[in-house]
Order: C-alpha cells, then structure tokens, then sequence
C-alpha cells in the first residue's frame, strides 16, 4: 500500500526538544489519521539538527467511505420540528432511521482521496504543533520553532500539493550544510530520501548517530588506549547538534590534570559539550577529550582538533583561576558573607539558614548514633561555598567544591564528606549518603527546608512546587529509608518548628506531606497501591517513623500472598460485611469482649480460644514494631475464622447468641484492622 | 550558497592559516565591505557609552514598528564590572562587538551569516560550524528573541537572534540581529591566546599596544575611584531628565524619542558604575533594572508613536 513521506526541514532545532518533537509529530499524525479514519501499518517519526521527518505505510488511496448520523426530534414531535430536520438534511421521512424513539439521519459521506486528507493535515499539525518555545520570523505570522524552510511532502510517489505561509510543498530536500553536493534533491519515496541524505552526509537516525558516535569515539579512545566516560545525556544532546556526527580525540594540557576531576568534567560537559576520557591504568581523567564535530573536515579534522583543545584550554584557565583563588578564603570567612544573602524573604539569609542547619544537624546526630560536633560544624559550614567564584562559575558543583576546600584547609574527612555530600540525594538516580555525619547533615539540610516552607505556609500545590519540596520530602525518606534509621521526624520537624521557627502552631501537614511522598514512593517501587493504604490507613502509628510505614507495607504484602493471608481477608470481608448489615438491621444491643457461652458450638468456642490467644501476641508485636510477628499471628486465625463461617450462622434467633456472635467477628475484625485496614484492599 | 573563497579578495590575501589571519583592523574593514555589499548602511559606533551593541538606537529603536531597516557597525561595549586591570587574557570593560540588524530578517538569513565568517578566513570545510540554541533576554530594555550562539570549533564567535519583542512590543517584521565578538573572533583567526598580543594592524601595533593603558586606568576608575554619590545623582537626573523630554515635541509635533533615549542609556550606565563599585545592594537590584525598563519602555512607546 501506499507510502506518505513528510520532512519539515528549518533552521537548527535546539537539541534539547528534538526528541519530543519527533515524538509530538508522530502523535498528532496519528490521531489525525484517526479521526480521517485510516489505520496505517506502520508510522515512524526522525529528528535531527534541521529537520523532522514522518513515514507512514500503508495508507489506502481514498479515505474508507463513511457514515454520518444526526440526531433529530423524538417520534411524535411536532410536525414543525420534523419539518425542519427534513430539510436541513435534505431527506424526506421514509429515508430517517428511527431509534429508542427518535429520529436519526443517515448519511453515507464517500471517502476523499488521501492526499485531500494530507493537504489538509499537514498544515493543521504545523500550524498546532506544541514546541516549548516557538517564534515568527520575516513578514509572516507563522510560529515554528526556528524558520521553517522547507516542507516535502509525498504520497505514493506524488507530491501532495498545499502551501503554509509562502512555503509550498514539493520533493525537494538538502543534505549536510557544508558536506556533499549542498544542492537540493528530489526524493519521492522514504527510501530515495534515506539515501539521498546518507549520500550527502546526513544520519537521519538519532539512534543511529548515536550509535556511530560511540562506536566512533570507542574505536579513537582504544586506539590510544584510554576510555571514554559514558554520559548518557550529553551523548543525546551531541546527536542533536550534527547531521554528521564526527567523533575527534583531542589533547587537553596535562597541567590541568590536578584540576578535581568534577571540575575538568563539568567545564567539558557545561560549556563545551565534550566527553571525559579516563586512562583505565589509574581511574582517573587522561589528558585527553572527545569532541563530536558535524564534519569530516578536509585536513582530517587537524583545525578543529587544534581549535577545540585552545577554547578548552581558556576554559580550564578560568576554573584554576576559580580553584586557585577560593582557596586563599577559609570557608568561616565565607560563611559571613551569606549574612548578605537572602535565602527567603520570610525565611531569612543563608547565614541564618546555616545555623539552622547546624543546630538541626546536631540534634539529629545525637538520634542516630553520629558525632554531634562534627555534625554540627558540618552543617554550619556547608553552604559556605555559595559565594565562591568556581560554583558562581558552575552551580552544579555546589557541595562539592566545599567539600574539596573544607578538606583543604585541614577539617576532617567526616565533616568534609558531610559537606561534599549534604544536597544528596538529588534525584531518583542520585546516591544517598551513608556515613552517619554526613546523613545528619544531609537530612538537616532537607528537613530545614521543609520545615521552613511549612511554616510560612508555601506549600505545594498541585503542579506548583517551585521550592522542590516534594525531592526534600524523598531526599528524607531514601535518607532515613536506605540506611535503615529508626527516627521520629515528628518529634524532630515540632522541635525545629519550635527552636528554629518560632512555629508554636505547627500542624501535622508537614507530616501528611511526607507520608504521602513516601506512599507515591512505595507504589513507584512497585508496592500494590491498595496494600499501601491499607498499611498506613490502620492508625497505631506513633509519632513518624517512616521505617515502620515500609515495614508495615512489606510485611502486609508478604502476608497476603499467602494462602492464609488470601483466605483471611475473605473472612475478614465477610465478617465486615455481616457486621454491617446486622447493625444498620437492629443494632448490637451489648457492648464490650464477646463471652464463652456454654453449649456453643464448636467452631464458635475455637474461634473465641483462637481470637483470645491471638490478641495479646498482635498487640504485643505491633506494640514491638514486630510486623512480621503480628501478620504471622493473624495466619492463625484463618483456619478458625473458615471453619465458623461454614458452620455457624451469625443472625442466630436468640437475640443474645447473635448479639455474642457478632461481637466475636467485630473482635476478629478490629484485631486485623490493628494490623491494616484490610476493608481498603481490592479482592 | 556560501562561496567560502569569495570575499576577501579585495583586502588582499587572507589567509585562513592561524599563524597569519586578518589583523583587528582588517578583521572590522573586510566584514564592512562584505555587509555593505549585502545592502546595509555602515554605520559608526554610537557616541554613548553603551553595554552592548544592541543598546545602539540603530538596533533597539530601529527593531521596531514596520520599516525595513539594514544597518551594520562596531560598537564599543562597556562592562565596568567585567575590568581585570589588562592582567586577564580574555577580559576587557571596553570591547568592541560587531553588530548587523537586518529587519526583515531575509530568508537566506544564516547563509549570508556564514558568508561573512567565509569572508575573514573561516572556511566551513576546515572548521566545525554549529548553531546551539541561545535564547537572547535584555530585561532592561524589555527585549527577548530566539537565535542561537554560533560555535566555531567549540569557541563562541556570535550571537544570532531573532528579535520577537523589544520595550514589551512585538517585533513586526521580525528582525535579524547578528553581534560578532570582535576580539574573540580576531584570537580565534590569529591564532592567539592573549587579547592583548593581537595585531591590530599589519605594521606593528598590537591590541595591546592601543587598549592595555585603557584597561588599566579604566578598571581602577570603575572599581576604587568612581565617586558613587555623584554616580547616583547623576542616575537620579538622567530619570528626571527621561519625564521631562518626554512631555515636550518637536517642530514637526513628534515625540523626543531619541533624546530622550540617550539619557535612558546614560542611566543604565551609571548603574553599571554603582554596580561595579559595589554600590547596588541586593535588594535595590531589581527595582533600578525595574526603572531603567520603564523608562526604555515610555521612551521606545513615544518612538513608535
């Protein structure tokens, strides 16, 4: 079947967007063949530097005849109403199809040649098309998001005719700007096209350019036996800045070398776009970086070699120049300056902040088990380097390059580290901290913040987070979570409220905010969400331990894998249910323990026994923070609770056997419900 | 289509070797000819001391409303901030930036673009040439556009904007704007890594030679002499003076837009000296940015008027 090919050819599209663009292109082309009624085999977008280009197979040379159905006026309207229908239809009433009472019309719409459908979707995609930023340029008024150039569009061989703004369609496109031909070329089929741009050194792939790069850049470092650092986002942003994406290995002074590694990396990284290469004899950074030019120049690439390793250089100038100079200022002195800087106008300046975390840091450290002086200096010391010249250079490098300074001038490793490490962890993929200073510090630094925030009331609220407190809140659970802590973040977050704040009305929505973070967390790991809320639903917590919310999760979903665990939750649904239709029916008129009635029957009294022994040991383990110990305990009421529900029936005559009965399961159930609330799991 | 080998030819050979290139002088005479040649009108720097060559009235003011308007021309930039006594390499509070606005921008905008590097040596076969997007913002002239920064083997050697709002006005036509940092691009085509050890000519002077003494007096005046109670009465006069031209007319009924905007310039060169002289507290900042734009703004409104 036939083949459509579209190519939106414009000036550079920032690398960052070009993905999603592809993406969005394929989306929108989709959808609109939808609604038009086609269901292509196959669509598939590319996007590159200057261009973004849509395949589509299998689409048939008329859109499929359909049929349009208008609802008209109920049977038996007035004939006013029906008149009208008729004649804006242009039907007479024998040809109206009636249904459920009312009238349709029905008409048959043949299907329009597809390149009608094409010419009409192409500019509507473009004209809607949804880049982050977008611009006009010259005399018109058309948004892209650079000049748009040029547009080819084909369909089974044939252009397909429409014009946007001056720019008509046609088969024409152009490969590389400087390589090749640099003239344009026809192209009416994906094919011709592919290889057309090949020809004229244009990798229309992303993933392949990807591909050639690394294998280009792998073939260079092991030619000189060195390795390159991976970098998984730096390699899709170089695919979206060359058509020819060609791999250089160049030389970089080894003077800079006693540069720390961070800082040679995120110089190449930030401002030159270049890969780090490392000698695999040391582990460390070799002499050496990979550029990926966009030509294969006409010396070999000896200009652009030469060209990039001067630009490096004065690069690498200015962060000694940075490194050199930071050193000559102890961070105390540094310190004074935040006095001049506001972290938040309600919250005070950064020299504030500083001894907030440091206090906090203190307090935390003595809660688990790390020195509460080193915590403390670590903390009061750890923004220090916000004023420095290499992080006003590279912000990203801020806890680092305190670290590095903090070591330099003689404090210890631990608070060093504590330093370096205290904005970790910074996202899903970032490490967390584990040497104890360091999580006290790591944790102040977080529960500062949200403490803070909390207390001057900026919350945040749906989409709208603009002081991350939501990365804070997990930061404080991976925290707390991976290295194993038993704290109570609510006696720490009231306290800090209290000393720090002044906060004498600190509500429980800090707690709230970050048990919910913790709940999203869990679900994120793949915890089911039902047994998730059903473990944190169940009450008995005291205070905030996020620990005991993880354990109470792991253990609940162990238990209900079990076939006990299954099976009692059936009984446990069964007996809720009966409770609940028994008391809205008449009430329970006695109240308190059920009693061991003399003549019962059998699975009656062996549920009581089993009900009385096994209490005490739930409430013992959940008291134990044993959860394991409590879930195991409930798995021996699954036998006891069958048995009864197949042998004794609840609404017995006898008003005070049923009344006994019932008091019985709503003793099983508030037993289980200390565990978790098993009514919130889904069957 | 860019002829790399065209241009130049007539200011003799250029090679485009790093040894050789053109010197500073001929760097700024070679990309005249070649603008002049694509229609512009070759404009001298404007008489003010400005902070970048946008600030030129021929490229703010002349962005706007609907006439097509191509001009090109160096202007001396001023940074006091940016000083390091003519003991930094790379540098200097007064520089100089080549500026071209050509509004409507034309179609074959980048080719002509690349036809001036082309023109001064750059020969886009030998040296890789990227366009990497830079979005330009000048909050205190209220001024945004889309471009890119243009790379030449890792090294920035322009700005390319599309400028689509200018005193919070939309750019009708839209208007092209290139600015070449002029000795960047002359270290790059020299070869040379010290601002100062450029040629400015081919008989012997070196940049140094011109602007070291400049850089030096100029750096110690910005940094330790300015007198920055005068800077902000000045500041303080040139506001008044900004209302006040802006409430009379002139012989055939217009508004002083111009007059008025020299003194908007003034002002935004004062802050830069408090700035500089430290004299700008944090939180004074944003209100003196927030002033100089609405003054830009009233003055770029009387303007299109």
């Amino acid at each position: 079947m036939p083949q459509l090919l579209l190519e939106l050819f414009s000036e550079e599209i920032p690398a960052r967007m070009q993905a999603q663009a592809g993406r969005d292109l394929e989306r929108m082309a989709r959808e609109r063949l939808a609604e038009a009624g086609f269901l292509p085999e196959a669509v598939k977008s590319f996007a590159g530097p200057r261009r973004l280009t849509l395949v589509i197979e299998g689409l048939p040379g008329a859109q499929p005849d359909r049929t349009e159905e208008r609802k008209g006026p109920k049977v038996g309207a007035p004939q006013a109403a029906l008149d009208g229908f008729l004649r804006s239809t242009g039907l007479t009433q024998d040809q109206l199809t009636e249904r459920d009472g009312v009238y349709f019309a029905l008409t048959a719409k043949p299907g329009r040649p597809t390149p009608e459908v094409i010419a009409e979707m192409v500019p509507a995609i473009i004209r809607a098309f949804p880049w982050p930023k977008s611009m006009k340029w010259g005399t018109g008024s058309l948004r892209w998001v650079r000049p748009l150039q040029r547009i080819l569009c084909v369909f089974d061989g044939e252009v397909v005719p429409f014009e946007i703004e001056g720019i008509e369609s046609g088969d024409m496109t152009e490969g590389h700007r400087f390589m090749g031909s640099r003239a344009p070329f026809r192209a009416r089929h994906f094919e011709a096209y592919a290889a057309g741009l090949e020809a004229n050194f244009v990798v229309l792939d992303p993933e392949e350019r990807k591909a050639r790069i690394l294998e280009g850049a792998r073939t260079l470092c092991f030619a000189r036996s060195v390795e390159l650092v991976d970098d998984q986002g730096l390699l899709d942003e170089v695919a979206g800045l060359a058509e020819w994406p060609t791999p250089i290995l160049g030389d970089m002074d080894p003077a800079f070398l006693d540069l720390p590694p961070e800082v040679i990396r995120t110089s190449m990284r930030t401002h030159q776009k270049y890969f780090a290469v490392r000698d695999p004899k040391t582990g460390g950074l070799a002499p050496n970086f990979l550029v990926v030019s966009n030509i294969e120049a006409r010396d070999g690439g000896h200009l652009v070699s030469i060209g990039n390793a001067r630009v490096l250089s004065a690069r690498l100038n200015d962060a000694r120049f940075f490194w050199d100079e930071d050193r000559k200022t102890p961070l105390e002195t540094r310190l004074e300056k935040l006095r001049a800087v506001t972290f938040h106008a309600k919250l005070g300046t950064l020299y504030q902040r500083a001894e907030r975390i440091s206090a906090l840091a203190g307090q935390i450290a003595g809660l688990i088990g790390a020195d509460k002086a080193q915590a403390e200096r670590a903390g009061l010391l750890a923004k220090a380097d916000l004023t420095c010249g290499m992080v006003g250079e590279f912000p990203e490098l801020q806890g680092l390059m305190g670290g590095y300074y903090a070591r330099q001038q003689g404090e210890p490793d631990a608070i060093a580290d504590a330093i370096r490490d205290h904005y970790k962890p910074q996202g899903p993929a970032d490490s967390v901290p584990t040497a104890p200073v360091s999580v006290a510090v790591a944790l102040a630094e977080k529960l500062d913040t949200l403490v803070g925030f909390f207390a001057i009331d900026e919350k945040p609220t749906g989409s709208k987070d603009p002081y991350a407190l939501r990365r804070a809140a997990l930061g404080v659970i991976r925290l707390i979570s991976d290295n194993s802590l038993s704290l109570d973040l609510r006696a720490v977050t009231q306290n800090h409220a209290r000393d720090a704040f002044l906060a004498t009305d600190f509500d429980l929505s800090l707690d709230n905010f970050i048990v919910d973070r913790l709940r999203v967390s869990l679900i994120d790991q793949g915890y089911r969400p039902d047994y998730v809320l059903a473990a944190f639903r169940s009450g008995w917590f005291e205070g905030l331990e996020i620990g005991q919310f993880i354990a109470r999760v792991e253990a609940l979903t162990g238990f209900l894998k079990t076939d006990d665990g299954a099976n009692l939750l059936i009984g446990f649904n069964r007996a809720a249910s009966i409770i609940a239709a028994e008391t809205k029916k008449d009430g329970i008129s006695s109240h308190g323990r059920p009693q061991m009635v003399a003549g019962a029957p059998l699975e009656e009294t062996a549920l009581l026994n089993a009900w009385s022994a096994i209490e005490p040991r739930v409430d013992a383990a959940m008291k134990a923070v044993d959860y394991q110990g409590a879930m195991t305990a409930l798995s021996e009421l699954r036998a006891p609770v069958d048995r009864f529900f197949d042998k004794v029936f609840v609404n017995d005559p006898d008003r005070n056997v049923r009344d006994n009965r019932l008091l019985l399961l709503t003793a099983v159930r508030d037993t289980m419900q200390r565990v978790a609330d098993f009514s919130l799991i889904n069957g | 289509m860019v002829d790399a080998n065209a241009p130049s030819s007539s200011l003799g050979a250029s090679a485009p070797s790093a040894s050789q290139g053109l010197s500073f002088q001929n760097l700024i005479l070679t990309l005249h000819d070649y603008w002049s040649r694509q229609g512009c009108v070759i404009l001298q720097p404007y008489d003010l001391e400005v902070g970048a060559g946008t600030l030129h009235p021929a490229t703010v003011l002349r962005a706007l409303g609907p006439k097509t308007w191509k001009a090109a021309y160096v202007q001396p930039s001023r940074r006091p901030g940016d000083g390091r006594y003519g003991e930094n390499p790379n540098r200097l509070q007064h520089y100089y930036q080549y500026q071209v606005i050509l509004k409507p921008n034309p179609k074959d905008m980048q080719s002509l673009y690349l036809g001036s590097l082309a023109a001064i040596g750059l020969d886009p076969t030998l040296h890789d040439m990227r366009f990497v997007e830079d979005d330009w913002e000048n909050p205190t002239v209220g001024a945004w556009g889309l471009g890119w920064e243009v790379w030449c083997d890792g090294m920035e050697v322009s700005q390319y904007t599309y400028f689509q709002q200018v005193a919070g006005m939309d750019v009708d036509p839209v208007a092209g704007e290139l600015t070449y940092g002029l000795e960047r691009l002359a270290m790059y085509v020299q070869g040379v890594d010290n601002v100062y050890d450029l040629r400015f000519n081919d008989d012997g002077a070196s940049y140094g030679d011109v602007f070291l003494e400049n850089e030096r007096q100029f750096s110690a005046f910005n940094f330790e002499v300015a007198d920055v109670e005068t800077l902000k009465r000045q500041f303080e006069d040139m506001v008044a003076q900004v209302s006040r031209i802006l409430e009379h007319r002139g012989p055939q009924g217009q508004r002083l837009a111009l007059p008025a905007y020299d003194h908007v310039l003034k002002a935004s060169h004062l802050f830069n000296l408090m700035d500089a002289r430290g004299a700008i507290a944090v939180a004074e900042r944003q209100s003196y940015i927030g002033r100089i734009r609405d003054l830009c703004k009233a003055t770029a409104a009387a303007w299109v008027e």
